[in-house]
This record gives structure tokens, sequence and C-alpha cells, in this order.
């Protein structure tokens, strides 16, 4: 992706992020027994969505770079675990906001939050093999498997804090939704989705061109060395 | 098939050899399992109310510990001394290497945690001797070893090893851990396979699937 089109992804993720600043603050209704605080709610759930979508991007591409070797794969994967652990972050302390006037607690170890932690330290952890490995090479390889490795136990993670207990709230769209939303609150929603999800696509792909030209400094000063 | 199993015990051999002639890892790791008990009881004051309820919460962190503890060495000679080349130029498959440190990762875990047993029995008045209970340590092993196994031979190479091995190994083991712990009150409830055996399903499943797949990608670990 070159520098224009990097340019045009920032204007569109920067003018997405506006109206979706005013639709949350704006539009939206307020809820009537959660008050302002659930409209943490229009950041914590596409956040959260995102850096799922990070991990399972970082472990694809990891499987992709074991197999065919190519630097692209692993430049991807780098970018996705750097930025879905700040994605993470973000999903973590919007989460712990939104629940202490809700629940009573800042934290509960159901399913979701249980997996969301576990994916959070998974990333650390690749982002660690990498800054320790004793070489590049080294480095992306072993950060591939770290990856693999830790997408095989989501599903087992999942399975074992749902019945180890927990509460979140029950879905409230798509699929398997109980209640539903205002049209309002829906459509922040969605919006905020879209939102983040270019907000993400364009921090990958900046994230990904710099860790291009970090490596061709890299392979310059290893030349000249 | 066959051959990998032969090179695998082979390596096993060699470990437990080595380990019979020079005592070091088993008796250092068991020194630090005591140590970790045995400060529990003061974190704690123990009564037999609070043991009933973390009782096996106990047991499990002071195994999970040591477990970190003694899989830092899996690979720790064979770096040192260069055997791992040695071993990677050996034409037998990478699995075989991989199955045969796991098989000693287990018998070292198994050990310790049989050793422990009556310091728990002494300390907290909780005797582990049920075959529930013993049942879900002994998966749970299996699967803290599938893991830490293939995650040891990555920490073993790098400069911060003792902190990487718990911080790639502890969150990808949770499932086991919360398996393990959870399983083991049912046990000590005096629960059968009605209370226990979802949880054991829960460990096997993780156990079968991570042999699998560390078995696989430790090629990539280990190749030069």
């Amino acid at each position: 992706m070159t520098g224009a089109w990097r340019l045009g992804l920032l204007l569109v993720a920067g003018v997405l992020v506006l109206i979706d600043m005013y639709l949350i603050f704006g539009y939206a209704p307020t809820e009537r027994s959660m008050g302002n605080v659930q409209r943490l709610f229009y950041f914590h759930v596409p956040v959260i969505l995102t850096s799922w979508l990070a991990f399972a991007l970082a472990a694809a591409s990891s499987v992709w770079y074991l197999v065919k070797r190519e630097r692209v794969c692993d430049r991807l994967a780098y970018a996705s675990a750097e930025v879905g652990v700040v994605f993470f972050t973000v999903a973590i302390i919007t989460g712990a906001v939104w629940a202490k006037p809700v629940w009573g607690t800042w934290w509960v170890w159901d399913a979701n939050g249980t997996l969301t932690f576990v994916l959070w330290l998974i990333f650390i952890g690749y982002l660690m093999v990498r800054a320790y490995a004793p070489d590049a090479e080294r480095g992306r390889r072993w950060s591939a498997v770290t990856a693999i490795i830790g997408a095989a136990t989501v599903p087992f993670v999942y399975m074992a804090a749902d019945w180890w207990g927990g509460l979140h709230p029950e879905r409230v769209t798509g699929p398997g939704a109980q209640g539903s939303l205002e049209r309002e609150m829906l459509l922040t929603l969605l919006f905020s989705f879209v939102t983040f999800i270019v907000l993400f696509a364009f921090l990958i792909a900046e994230r990904y061109a710099l860790r291009s030209d970090e490596e061709a400094v890299e392979e310059l000063r290893l030349a000249a060395a | 098939m066959r051959e990998t199993l032969r090179a695998a015990l082979t390596i096993y051999a060699k470990d437990v050899r080595l380990e019979l002639r020079t005592r070091e890892t088993l008796f250092s790791v068991l020194a630090f399992a005591f140590v970790v008990a045995f400060i529990f009881t003061f974190a704690f004051e123990p009564s037999p109310q609070l043991i009933a309820s973390i009782g096996p919460g106990i047991v499990w962190v002071a195994w999970i510990f040591t477990a970190v503890l003694g899989m830092n060495r899996t690979f720790l000679l064979e770096h040192e001394r260069g055997t791992l080349d040695g071993l990677r130029l050996a034409p037998v498959p990478r699995e075989a290497l991989y199955l045969g440190k796991l098989l000693s990762v287990v018998t070292l875990l198994v050990a310790v945690e049989a050793l422990m047993l009556p310091a728990f029995l002494v300390l907290y008045d909780l005797s582990l001797f049920n075959v529930w209970f013993i049942a879900v340590a002994l998966a749970a092993t299996v699967g803290i070893a599938a893991v830490g196994t293939l995650f040891s031979a990555i920490a073993v190479h790098t400069r911060a090893r003792e902190v990487l091995l718990p911080m790639l190994f502890l969150p990808v083991a949770l499932p086991v851990l919360i398996g393990a712990v959870s399983g083991a009150r049912e046990a000590l409830d005096g629960e059968g396979w009605g209370g226990v055996g979802g949880w054991l399903q829960l460990i096997i499943a993780f156990d079968v699937v991570f042999l699998v797949l560390s078995s696989l990608v430790f090629e990539y670990v280990l190749e030069e």
C-alpha cells in the first residue's frame, strides 16, 4: 500500500471517528437504567471484536508464514499483534470502567472476559518472543509458533471459563439476541463497528509500512557492518 | 512410527540416566515445591473450612510454579553443552525429540507431585489420595508438559528465559489449570464421574490437541 493510499485511509478514518463521536454522544439516546455510562458500550463492543479480529489475523498469517516463509505474512502478523495489544488494552479498560458502576465490580471472569485477557497476554508474549529472540529469523518463526498455539487454546479457554461461571450481558443484536436495541442505538453501534474496523485497517497498514522500513534499515546496517 | 518411538525412548532414557546420576533437577525442584507449600500456610492461616475451599487451589499453584521451574531446565543442559546441535543432526524425526523430552518432563512432574502428597497431608491435613483427584492430576500434568516442553525449547535460547517461559506457558495452559482446580475440588468433595467427568474430558481433549499440534510445530522451533 503506497503512502497516498494510507493517507486516504487516514482521512476516511478521521472523518468516520468524528461522525461516530457525534452519534455516540449526540444522537444515541441515554439508556434508561445505566445512564450515560452505557455509551462506553459503543466503544467497548467494536474494539473488542476488532481485537479478536487482530488475533485471528495474526494467527492466520503466522500459519501462512510458517508454510510459505514470505516476509509479507510475517509483517502482517507482527502489525496485527502490535495493534492488537493496543486494542485489547482499550477493550479491557473500557470494559472495567463500564462494569464497575453497572455490575459493582471492575472485572468478571466470564468466558468473554477471560478469553480477552488470555489473548492479550498471549499477544504480549508474542512481542516478548520477538524482542528476546537471539536473531530476527528465529524471532519470526518462534512468534508464529506462539500465535498458532495461542489460537488453539481459544476454544478451551472459552469452555473452561464458561463452565467455571460468570455473568456477561446477553447479546443484544444479531443472531441469538434476546431483546433488541433501540433503532438509534443499533445504528450507532453498527456505525461504530465500521469506524473501528477502518481505524484498525489504517493502523495495520501504517504499522506494516513502518515494519518494512525497519527491516530495510536493519538489512542496510547488517550489510554495512 | 516405530523408529520415532525408539528414538524418543532413547532420549528419554538418556534424561533418566542423567537425572539418576546427578539427582540435580528433581531435588532442587522438589525443595522449591516444599517451600511454596510451606509459605502458603502463613499466607492463609489454614483452618479446616478454608482448606476445603482453597485447598485444591493451593495444591495447583504450588505444582504449576514448580512445573515452570522444572520445565525451564528441560533444554538447559542441551543448550549449554551444545547437545541440541547434535540432536538436530541426528537422522531421527523431529517429533521423536519432542516426545522424548515430553516423557522426561511428565516423569519429573509426576515424581514431584507424588512426593508432595505427604507434605500437603501434613501441612494442611489435606488427603489427596483419591482416585478421581489423581486421574485429573495426571491428565493435567500431561497437558502442562505438552505446552511447556514446546515453549521451554523456545525460552531456553533467549536472554529472558525465566520470564519468557511462564509468560508464554501460563496463559495457554489456563484451561488445564481451571479444569484441574475445579476437577480437584469436585473430587475432594466426594464426587465421582458425575462431577469430575466434564472437567476430565476437557483436560483430555486439551492434551490430545496440544500433543498433536506441539509435535507438529516443534520442527519450526528447532530448525536452525
